[in-house]
């Protein structure tokens, strides 16, 4: 690679931290300025402009918070558990295409900062990885709440595991590739995967609010039996940084899940003006986000064993349909079989 | 350039199957696991095969260690009783390792190994498409067969789960029903 090269990418991987990044902080305002819209409260409003400064201020607060590290706990693995929270969530984020190719400073840029062709994988891949940093926390921590918070967190996770893979499947199969890029080229003219993925759709959606641990699934933290779950003995930067991961793979989630079925970066007038593309993104992922408080808000915790049956006894059969139902409509319309199509 | 990465990790993933083996904390062997793991899934990169990668960090790092934490997890972090070994042991088993060798390097003969004519797959081969061309055509026996044996195997564990727990369903919501 060129010189060139090499700065391209590290602008696009320094933009995609700092998008993130302030996403985050202003996510964790979003939310609880739309949780007491929802809940007819005000909400944090007081710090700068329509408490547009909360964040910074909340940042600088767990800044000059004191760092414990229990007496009994795995130094080692307590100080990892939150930094591998944090990079797993930022690492899938790689994979997603944020635009079309576009001419800047005379140089031919895309705008994903990897669009690899097994991207779909390795969204999934770091995925399960994003379970370590939950069950080391909640073990390192020596704590009773927090391991069962831990053990909760990895059965979730690898239960809901499957069937969101599976129903990206379904969207694999349709656009024939697994790279990011070529789903949403699949997409073009308004044929967005959720018209063809209604049920596969709905399925990613549900397994999504459990991956992040996010209401009603958000039983590894549930605070009145665990106290706070996983990170009960955190404080300051390292019970900030679970989050920073936390908010970071709800953006991220809400990108991937934008990008397989709601048409990516796609949208009217992208193909004149190159520009609209990231802006459509952005406005599928707070819409994205929006449902994710919106369900917190609406939504009561669902018992263990409830999630339990729900993951394999009804997800994952259905996303083992949808895999089959989508065969036979491909090859159903490959063969012209019911004579629709003209 | 690569040559050097490849290197770098390989100390790493040594060091990392190091600390599995010798270390005593089951937790922070399970760690170093992963670590070896995830080496291994970028060697398979650096030789064009992302596909196989990405199977390697879902399968192995992904799912099966985390059980193996799991387990360890529940099951304590105590090495105890383990370390007791018995005095013969060490000794015994070098001895056995050494008969082992002794038997088993006159059956490697190198000189036949050169003549294998291994069919030299192309860099297709780490496109997922082909890859799952050739698996659900020309191995679609082998892939049948240990899609069968794992479902045994899931059965099996299930029903060892469930040894003495077999309740009717009109139970079950009744037991859901007292802890509601």
């Amino acid at each position: 690679m060129v010189a060139g090269d090499w700065v391209e990418i590290i602008i696009k991987l320094l933009a995609l931290v700092f998008v993130l990044l302030t996403g985050f902080a202003y996510l964790t305002l979003f939310e609880r300025r739309v949780l007491a819209a929802i809940q007819s409260r005000v909400g944090p409003d007081r710090v700068g402009p329509k408490g547009f400064l909360q964040p910074a201020a909340d940042g600088l607060k767990l800044l000059f918070k004191e760092d414990i590290i229990p007496r009994d706990a795995d130094r080692l693995l307590f100080m990892i558990a939150p930094i591998a929270v944090v990079i797993t969530a930022l690492m899938s984020v790689a994979v997603v295409p944020w635009g079309p190719d576009m001419t800047l400073f005379g140089r031919e840029v895309s705008l994903a900062l990897a669009d690899i062709n097994i991207g779909t994988l390795f969204f999934l891949g770091i995925g399960s990885l994003a379970v370590y940093g939950v069950v080391l926390a909640g073990w390192a921590s020596n704590n009773k709440y927090a391991l069962m918070g831990g053990i909760r967190a990895s059965a979730q996770m690898l239960s809901y595991e499957l069937a969101m893979g599976l129903a990206v499947v379904g969207v694999v199969m349709l656009a024939a590739s697994m790279s990011l890029g070529d789903i949403v080229d699949a997409q073009a003219g308004g044929k967005w995967f959720i018209l063809l993925q209604p049920l596969g759709f709905i399925i990613f959606i549900i397994t999504m609010l459990a991956e992040t641990k996010r209401a009603p699934f958000d039983l590894p933290e549930a605070e009145q039996e665990l106290v706070a779950g996983f990170h009960t003995e955190y404080s300051g930067m390292k019970f900030a940084m679970f989050y920073m991961g936390e908010y970071i793979s709800m953006i991220v989630i809400s990108a991937v899940a934008a990008t397989l079925y709601l048409g990516g970066w796609r949208g009217p007038f992208v193909d004149a003006l190159p520009i609209l593309g990231p802006i459509y993104l952005i406005i599928k992922i707070i819409l994205i986000l929006f449902f994710f408080v919106w369900v917190r808000a609406t939504l009561p915790r669902v018992r263990y064993d409830r999630l339990m049956s729900i993951g394999w006894k009804i997800l994952l059969p259905l996303s083992v349909l949808n895999v089959a139902l989508t065969a036979i409509g491909i090859v159903a319309a490959d063969t012209n079989f019911f004579g629709l199509l003209g | 350039m690569s040559a050097l990465i490849f290197w770098l990790l390989s100390i790493v993933a040594i060091g990392a199957a190091l600390v599995l083996i010798f270390g005593r904390n089951t937790v922070h062997g399970v760690l170093a696991m992963v670590v070896n793991f995830a080496v291994v899934a970028v060697f398979y990169l650096m030789l064009q095969a992302p596909f196989i990668a990405a199977v390697q960090v879902i399968v192995y790092a992904g799912a099966i260690l985390v059980l193996f934490l799991f387990v360890v997890m529940l099951m304590g972090n105590d090495p105890g009783p383990l370390w007791e070994h018995l005095a013969v042991q060490r000794p015994a088993a070098i001895l056995l390792v050494l008969l082992l060798i002794v038997a088993l390097v006159p059956m490697m003969d190198v000189r036949n190994l050169t003549g294998v004519t291994a069919t030299l797959i192309g860099p297709e081969f780490s496109d997922p498409a082909s890859l799952a061309r050739l698996l659900y055509s020309e191995y679609i026996l082998p892939v049948e067969v240990t899609a069968l044996l794992l479902l045994a195997a899931t059965v099996g564990a299930v029903v060892l789960g469930r040894r003495g727990a077999y309740r009717t369903k009109r139970e079950e919501v009744l037991d859901l029903d007292e802890v509601v």
